[in-house]
């Protein structure tokens, strides 16, 4: 695999389809670029002709892509599995909140200062994290997700927090007296936001401490024995992961301009690993299909039925799993070969 | 003093809820070497069946003995079913196979019995012991729990069938060599993890009401005891369920100012910082990993 | 005063001015806004159907019924009622993007009972910058009724606060040098209580001995019974939701412990908290009641309560009778079509918002006799009154008089 953004070869995943791995190399490549810059344009000018209720969804929908991507990133590249980015998502919302409401911050600096809390917050995490592996590092990080609430909830903090009643945030103008509305200019900015975190993701994953992470996640002992120092790395991928976790976490407070408790419960730290298994684990461009299934499909879930919508919810994740069990990267890898076929 | 006695028992009495789903915990561990989140759904589905053939008349053993026996032909199915197709694939894509099945269930069980909380009876009776710290049907829960933890005990180190299924889950490709049918002992795991969460639902039943969300709080402390005791140890899974008891009544009655608030957070805390020291929770074996 | 006597002199607020405009013209004439039509009204909604409140879902399950049996006969005023109804798993950003879509692409002409309270501040100043009603909110939040900053948001139940207050005054008088232990549930439904409890207190607050709160992940509130005990207390505040109420009832007898105890308005259905709990064990205690409890006796031949059960016959057969949010469902979906009634022709959002500030002495099947549904432009806390009750033998027994807020402000 010669793409960077591809990170499996995670030993608990099975190799791809093999049909997959052919069209990875040589003249598909083109295709895949093109098929990259279809979806971009899509995210760029599709939302001009739609109503403000879908660019705000879309909005929510790109701030969990990002929160998923930061997933794959400590999942798909460093191997540890994290099931408490809720709590992380939730630091930055709330670092966000209160610097703008409590401290006059602007936006635009208490976006990327919610990402250095939650970097901080993330790396210190990562230090006892490192001694624990697979179904301990997940409960670990389940316990953390759990924690959130009722330490949000703390009265000693509800000054600041707004405590169990949580904090309403002041939506931004668009920047310039740009002509367009709050929603679309929340969207736009979201997505310049997204790219950019992609784009530094793609790259990190391409350097030096990408290759140390995917070394970590396919054999720890080997890697560290290759020189590999693994607690500055998984500790660094943690930090990483819940950093970008925290933007996303911010910018999806700033669309809902509300912060609360019951936002953030380990409810929703399952949803992003969902989305993350059905986006395809390791995939960083799946993050976004994932993003959608996660927000998505409980709608049409409930469309079909309003007593079982958390049943045929259900049904509709195990559908994916049994057609699609490397997520929805399998899917495009099947449409690139369809498509390769017909050129041929 | 008598604060502490009473806060030490009332922990316990707790702490028998969480040791008897770990129980279940770890016996599908066992059997799949992983943790399933739709555990607590499957036990409170299985109560569910337990009271629906009480209310249609059949007494309490009988009921007790359909859901167990459901139960079990319950989990078998379940696998074979969803999780046998899925085998080749990422233990992660199990995961969000729980979680599907996790919402199955409990929506299910929320159409056909709603969420009113219903009584369910026990064969203890309900005489307050130690003051009512301590109900009789909460003694009995507990001797309930130390005989399936000696059963199990006595399942995976003397019979046959115990031995394989453990060997199926710690080492499947050498368990295959030796004839072991891995396959049907993963089946065999699910069957009893199940009839095992169809007891333990029907033991904390009566304490905390039977209702569609009753497990949510019960199987997150049931695995935080697991993993605390160690997963690999069955004996280790319940005495971790009943420190985790003690553990947290003690935090919010002792530790002043943000104890009561925080009690479940500073217990959790306390838990990782366990773990961090014992990778392997307190009780578990240590596993060596080959390059 | 009423400012809808002097419509050109009172512009106090939004409301008053969007009042003052369609109080000027006649009803006669039709008037519709987006989402009512000659033959049809939209009428959004969001409910946890699914996540941790789905115990709730039944108000919006039973109001969904109601609106079905309005419709069978005839609708309101020749229209047809359309409930959009839409699961928000009681999360707050799920909220703000199903009422969005209620609003913006169902475009519905007003958005009827939510519930919780962390939804509904979610959705609040959204929906009051569109003008959109929110209306009988399901929470008993006291921030509803504030018809000054947000006019297009009104309440339905009373109010936590209040009714935290009316149990201190009542035990102040009762027991005057009670010893208090309080149990509560740590979100913004306990904390109000536990703020009107401690106001009502007001100088004897000193005399709470101990204060316990719970997460609703626990799985039991026992040993917080037992620390609650041996505090010593002689009083006990139960403000807990009804799985809880039921544990902790048990739990309180089983420890030989005899307080006063005093229960939240919403565990006090006897189907579905104290029958679980045990009646032997509930003997004494006492909450405050505004709707019929379903369970009770004392209310089989009561009218209100058999047009009930010819509605659950007909049109919602599979509900759960004694399950309190079928009660609840009920009544708030009756003050929703006497409010459209009253609307008649003229079914704009400004006219819905004056029709709702204006029930006078509406009693719909399920209020306690005496108990009645008022509204004004400066009252936006449709039930005020209470009356106490006491758990003895098999049924709640009303005691004292109707207790109206007012009356302790």
């Amino acid at each position: 695999m010669s793409t960077a953004h591809d990170t499996t070869r995670d030993p608990a995943m099975p190799p791809a389809p093999r049909a997959a791995q052919k069209t990875s190399a040589g003249s598909s490549v083109d295709l895949r670029l093109i098929g990259g810059l279809a979806a971009l344009l899509a995210l760029l000018i599709v939302p001009i002709f739609l109503r403000n209720f879908v660019v705000f969804q879309l909005t929510i929908i790109l701030a969990y892509a990002i929160a998923i991507l930061s997933l794959n990133i400590l999942t798909g590249a460093s191997g540890q599995v994290s099931l408490g980015h809720s709590a992380f998502f939730a630091a930055g919302a709330y670092a966000a909140g209160i610097l703008m409401e409590h401290g006059g911050v602007p936006y635009g600096l208490a976006i990327p200062l919610a990402g250095v809390i939650c970097f901080v917050f993330g790396f210190l995490f990562g230090l006892p994290a490192l001694r624990l592996k697979g179904v301990y590092l997940a409960l670990a990080t389940f316990a953390l997700a759990i924690a959130a609430p009722p330490l949000l909830k703390l009265g000693t903090f509800e000054h600041w927090t707004g405590g169990v009643q949580g904090l309403l945030l002041t939506k931004p103008d668009p920047a310039f007296g740009l002509p367009i509305s709050q929603d679309r200019y929340l969207y736009y900015l979201t997505l310049a936001i997204a790219l950019l975190i992609y784009w530094l993701s793609v790259n990190l994953l391409n350097s030096r401490t990408g290759r140390a992470f995917m070394a970590i996640r396919d054999n720890e002992i080997a890697a560290s024995s290759m020189g590999v120092d693994l607690a500055l790395y998984k500790t660094l991928a943690f930090g990483i992961s819940a950093g970008i976790t925290g933007i996303a976490g911010a910018l999806g407070a700033l669309a809902v301009a509300f912060v609360a408790p019951d936002a953030y419960t380990f409810n929703f730290a399952i949803a992003l690993f969902l989305g993350m298994v059905i986006g395809g684990v390791g995939w960083l461009p799946g993050s976004l299909a994932g993003a959608a299934f996660i927000v998505l499909v409980p709608n049409m879930a409930e469309s079909v039925s309003k007593g079982l919508s958390g049943a045929v919810f259900g049904v509709f994740i195990i559908a994916m799993i049994f057609l699609l069990p490397n997520g929805a990267r399998q899917l495009v890898d099947l449409t690139y070969n369809q498509i390769r076929k017909l050129i041929r | 003093m008598e604060l502490f006695t009473n806060q030490v028992l009332s922990g316990i009495a707790t702490g028998a809820i969480y040791a008897c789903i770990a129980l279940a915990v770890v016996m599908i561990y066992e059997a799949i070497d992983h943790l399933n989140f739709a555990q607590g759904e499957m036990a409170m589905f299985s109560t569910f069946i337990a009271w629906q053939c009480m209310q249609w008349g059949v007494p309490y053993w009988g009921a007790f003995v359909i859901s167990v026996a459901l139960s079990f032909v319950a989990g078998v199915a379940i696998e074979r079913v969803l999780f046998r197709p899925l085998g080749h694939a990422s233990i992660l894509v199990h995961i969000a196979g729980f979680i599907a099945l996790f919402a199955i269930i409990n929506s299910v069980a929320g159409l056909i019995w709603d969420f009113t909380i219903k009584p369910f009876p026990t064969p203890f009776g309900a005489t307050p012991l130690f003051g009512g710290v301590i109900s009789s049907h909460q003694a009995g829960m507990i001797v309930v729990t130390l005989a399936l933890l000696g059963l199990l005990y006595l399942f995976f180190r003397f019979t046959r069938i115990g031995l394989a299924m453990r060997a199926a889950a710690t080492t499947p490709d050498s368990a295959r060599l030796v004839g072991v049918n891995v396959g049907w002992m993963i089946a065999l795991g699910w069957g009893l993890a199940a009839a095992i969460g169809a007891i333990a639902g029907i033991m904390i039943a009566p304490v905390i009401f039977l209702e569609p969300n009753m497990m949510g709080g019960v199987l997150l402390y049931g695995f935080v005891g697991a993993v605390l005791g160690g997963l690999s140890s069955p004996a280790g899974a319940v005495a971790g369920g009943f420190m985790v008891g003690v553990l947290e009544n003690l935090t919010g009655t002792y530790i002043p100012g943000v104890g009561n608030e925080l009690k479940l957070p500073i217990a959790l805390a306390m838990i990782v910082a366990v773990l961090v020291l014992k990778p392997n929770g307190l009780f578990g074996r240590t596993q060596v990993q080959r390059v | 005063m009423s400012i809808n006597l002097r419509p050109h002199l009172g512009v106090l607020s939004a409301a008053a001015l969007a009042l003052a405009v369609s109080g000027g013209t006649a009803l006669a004439q039709k008037k519709y806004d987006t989402g009512a039509t000659d033959t049809e009204i939209k009428i959004g909604n969001i409910m946890p159907y699914s996540g941790p409140a789905s115990a709730y879902g039944v108000i919006g399950k039973t109001i969904d019924a109601y609106f079905k049996k309005i419709n069978a006969e005839g609708g309101i005023n020749g229209r047809k009622i359309n409930f959009i109804s839409y699961d928000d798993g009681y999360s707050p950003p799920k909220a703000v993007e199903q009422v969005r879509k209620l609003v913006e692409s169902d475009e519905v002409l007003l958005v009827f009972d939510p519930l919780g309270t962390p939804s509904n501040t979610a959705i609040q100043r959204y929906l009051n910058q569109r003008k959109v009603p929110q209306l009988f909110v399901a929470t008993g939040a006291a921030k509803w009724d504030d018809p000054k900053n947000f006019p297009w948001t009104m309440g339905w139940q009373p109010n936590y606060y209040t009714e935290g207050k009316i149990y201190a005054q009542y035990l102040l008088k009762e027991k005057p040098n009670a010893k208090i232990a309080i149990l509560y549930q740590n979100d913004d439904f306990g904390k109000d209580y536990l703020k009107g409890i401690k106001d009502g207190l007001g100088g004897k607050a000193n005399q709470i001995v101990a204060e316990s709160s719970y997460e609703v992940t626990e799985p039991t509130v026992d040993s917080h019974i037992v620390k609650l005990k041996s505090s010593g207390a002689d009083a006990f505040f139960n403000i807990t939701t009804p799985k809880f109420a039921a544990q902790a009832i048990k739990k309180v007898a089983e420890l030989d412990w005899k307080p006063t105890h005093l229960l939240t308005n919403v565990s006090l259905s006897i189907g579905s908290v104290i029958k679980p709990a045990g009646p032997q064990n509930a003997q004494g205690i006492i909450s405050a009641a505004y709707l019929k409890d379903t369970s009770d006796p004392q209310w089989k031949d009561d009218s209100g309560m058999k047009k009930f059960d010819e509605f659950l016959k007909t049109y919602y057969p599979e509900a759960n009778r004694i399950d309190a949010s079928v009660m609840f469902g009920y009544n708030v979906s009756q003050t929703m079509v006497q409010v459209l009634k009253q609307a008649g022709d003229n079914l704009t959002r400004e006219n819905i918002m004056k029709q709702a500030a204006s029930l006078k002495n509406l009693e719909t099947d399920g209020l306690l006799p005496g108990i009645k549904i008022n509204t004004s432009a400066t009252d936006f806390a449709p039930i005020s009154s209470v009356q106490l009750i006491r758990f003895k033998g098999e049924a709640w027994e009303r005691f004292g008089d109707i207790l109206s807020s007012d009356a302790t402000h």
